[in-house]
């Protein structure tokens, strides 16, 4: 009798116990997914999402996240995405960002596969174009923006009037942020300086991948130096790390009057803060906010958010979805000039406007007309001006 | 002329004879290997980790969860099990023949491309399981003719199939990229992300649930069940053998073993070739430049660990499969890296190798 009572006080110990872990769970639970391409300490890309992912643990009740970084064939072999989201959605998440163009494909997959969960892919148009069920949307920020600015003091601090892009992959974001970048540094050469437009000389080098996979891509290390070596005095970096930024702090330490952009991380600039002109970055957490918060109350709808800055408060990171920190080797003189660019763009100026030619001199835009978001978004070739390959 | 480098681990017993008493003492002998390889690896691999201050079984625990624990990422273990079983088998008959082979990756990246020459055109107005199945056979042959190339060099050029095949491993790799940047890329894109999805039809079918495709599976274990009974019990299994034990003295019993060689560089190519062109059509759905997973390198592991014996083959495959598949629960789980599983599929193969040389040394005292 006394091992019986034992056992049914065992028992019912073991229920409440039970009650209670569930009970929790179901109180604070929306576990959500993160698939980042590169390490989430890339000083870049990946990082500005892992960070924006830490804040919405903070912020939205409940919201609890999973993670995987390194999520590409080359560092994950034989892992696709689809299995990730298998392993991420049999632990409770609910809602899974996908950071990279090059998990477009698998995150389609997934979503058929998981028609119950929520996806967010960043940087694609799935929702766009329809080839996506009402579970997948996709969020951006108008780097073009960015890019601009970095464009801009580029061509403001140049010595030599070339500036040099080190491009990931080549497709339409890469072609629209590079064309951005030219756009500002044009503007800033034949506005702000009033220089003769044939003066400026603008390379692309397109290195094959969002960081270097060694073997794979070309070594952007070694592009970054041959920049330097052919008078290129200012790099602005395109892809995810900061190598870029790392040769121009060498450089310097040699003598040599160099800078480099990186891009995507608020931080960025601290991997050479001597050689940095300044970073245009991501901030994910407006857009994240907006996301997820939505899909927690339960109002998920599928969207394409494409978010701008907050020209009121360009680095206010409750607000803006795209930012620019100047670098600690910008001069006050072009930080001032930045300054009035930036208020040029709240006011209304837009770069992408007519006459504007291809690289191959078909017209892209006549006088006076400004391209519209899908001109812009879906932009097919570099611009003219531009040297480097369109595709 | 570099000196030759030393023969693969070919084992010298005899398997398909009656059990003897000599016979049952080595097969205890066998397990009594496996038990201290086992013991060995796994003593390592557990002071590793808790030298680093990880409890060796949460780790078990957590590769368990995500491998076997349910049917789903069992699914996952297979689809990672099946292209590494196929290119496994490749490579017993030429470590069997006295190869090093280590040209195996690149006979998996033939296969894949070979595969998708046809898989890119869509299904062209024929039955879709037709086009699977001669791009199947395609990748066979895309294989093949890799191991024959390295087989050549090395019977007429004179090279060694490990720098043969180190160098056509390169070549491969230049192959893939140049035809995913040059004439296979996406419309308007150049990206290491690879060729366009191949027309959803030429996806090898996974039934709703599954992860793995059964005919990729079927594939590989009828691979398995061929090899096996090729190299066991047919006079051409012998003749490999033959040469790899003993390539001078193979004429005497009038094999040729520079054919034979080839024969056995053909067909392990060949299997290499198919687990390329399941990497394609049964996983990615797209070529892209590490296509190859690095299975052709996990299966040189595979079978040095087994010995160049058969049996040991497919658990081994099934093991490395779920070490696979499994770590990816350690960022997610731990925040471990996940190459902690390649730590621990390093451990077995350097126990293995271990045990093996010091057996052959007490073997050789004696």
């Amino acid at each position: 009798m006394k091992q019986f009572t034992t056992c049914v006080r065992a028992l019912a110990l073991s229920c409440l116990l039970l009650g209670a872990g569930a009970g929790a769970a179901a109180a604070a639970d929306y576990p959500f997914g993160l698939l980042m391409v590169g390490p989430a300490n890339d000083h870049g890309w990946s990082q500005a999402h892992f960070e924006a992912g830490q804040v919405m643990e903070k912020t939205l009740p409940g919201a609890k996240m999973l993670y995987i970084d390194k999520v590409n064939p080359a560092d994950r072999q034989g892992i696709t995405v689809p299995m990730l989201v298998d392993d991420l959605v049999s632990k409770g998440a609910k809602l899974i960002i996908a950071n990279s163009d090059d998990m477009k494909d698998g995150v389609r997959e997934a979503a058929q596969m998981h028609p119950e969960v929520k996806f967010i892919h960043v940087s694609g148009d799935d929702a766009l174009t329809g080839k996506a069920g009402a579970n997948l949307s996709n969020l951006m920020g108008r780097m073009e923006y960015g890019k601009m600015m970095a464009g801009f003091v580029a061509a403001m601090t140049s010595q030599t009037g070339k500036i040099a892009y080190l491009g990931p992959l080549v497709n339409a974001e890469t072609r629209r942020l590079a064309a951005s970048a030219y756009l500002g540094a044009h503007y800033a050469w034949t506005k702000v300086l009033k220089k003769p437009e044939a003066e400026l000389k603008f390379k692309v080098s397109w290195i094959g991948f969002w960081f270097n996979i060694p073997g794979v891509t070309s070594d952007p290390t070694l592009v970054t130096g041959s920049f330097f070596d052919s008078g290129h005095d200012v790099v602005i970096s395109g892809i995810d790390t900061t190598e870029a930024l790392v040769v121009a702090g060498q450089r310097r330490k040699e003598g040599k009057a160099v800078w480099a952009i990186p891009y995507d991380y608020r931080d960025a600039c601290s991997a050479a803060p001597d050689a940095c002109l300044g970073v245009p970055y991501f901030n994910w957490i407006p857009g994240y906010t907006k996301m997820i918060g939505e899909a927690i109350e339960g109002k998920w709808q599928q969207q394409f958010l494409w978010l701008g800055p907050n020209w009121a408060a360009i680095n206010d990171l409750q607000t803006t979805s795209v930012g620019f920190m100047p670098g600690k080797a910008l001069s006050a003189d072009n930080e001032k000039a930045l300054g009035e660019f930036q208020k040029a763009l709240a006011g209304g100026l837009n770069l992408f406007t007519g006459p504007l030619y291809f690289q191959d001199g078909t017209p892209f835009l006549s006088a006076g007309i400004v391209a519209t978001d899908e001109q812009v978004w879906d932009l097919t070739q570099l611009l003219k001006g531009m040297e480097g390959a369109s595709k | 002329m570099p000196s030759s480098p030393p023969e693969p681990p070919v084992n010298r017993q005899t398997h398909n004879r009656p059990m003897s008493p000599s016979a049952a003492r080595h097969h205890l002998g066998s397990l009594a290997k496996f038990l201290v390889i086992a013991l060995l690896a796994l003593g390592t691999v557990s002071l590793l980790l808790l030298a680093l201050g990880i409890s060796p079984a949460t780790i078990a625990i957590t590769l368990a969860k995500g491998s076997i624990l349910s049917w789903q990422k069992f699914g996952h273990v297979l689809s990672i099990f099946s292209p590494l079983l196929l290119a496994s088998c490749g490579l017993l008959f030429t470590f069997r023949a006295g190869l090093w082979n280590i040209g195996v990756e690149g006979q998996v990246v033939l296969g894949a491309i070979a595969a998708t020459a046809l898989l890119r055109q869509g299904s062209l107005g024929l039955p879709p399981g037709l086009v699977l199945c001669a791009a199947m056979l395609l990748a066979f042959v895309g294989g093949g003719l890799w191991g024959a190339l390295a087989g050549w060099l090395k019977h007429r050029g004179g090279v060694n199939e490990i720098f043969g095949g180190l160098g056509l491993n390169f070549v491969a790799q230049g192959l893939i990229l140049w035809l995913i940047l040059g004439p296979w890329k996406r419309a308007g894109i150049a990206s290491m992300s690879g060729t366009d999805m191949f027309a959803r039809e030429l996806w090898m079918y996974t039934p709703p649930g599954w992860r793995v495709a059964p005919a990729a599976l079927a594939l590989a274990l009828a691979a398995l069940l061929l090899s096996a009974l090729l190299l066991l019990s047919t006079r051409f299994g012998l003749r490999v053998r033959a040469v790899g034990l003993n390539p001078l003295a193979a004429p005497l019993f009038a094999i040729n073993p520079a054919r034979t060689a080839l024969a056995a560089m053909i067909l392990g190519g060949g299997l290499a070739g198919l687990a390329g062109g399941l990497q394609v059509a049964a996983v990615y759905h797209r070529l892209l430049p590490p296509i190859s997973s690095g299975y052709g390198y996990l299966a040189l592991l595979v079978v040095m660990l087994a010995n160049s014996r058969v049996s040991p083959v497919a658990p081994i495959c099934l093991f490395f499969a779920a070490l696979a598949a499994g770590a990816i629960q350690l960022p997610i789980a731990l925040q471990l890296d996940s190459a902690l599983s390649g730590v621990i599929q390093g451990s077995c193969v350097l126990s293995a190798l271990f045990v093996h040389g010091w057996r052959q040394r007490l073997r050789e005292a004696r």
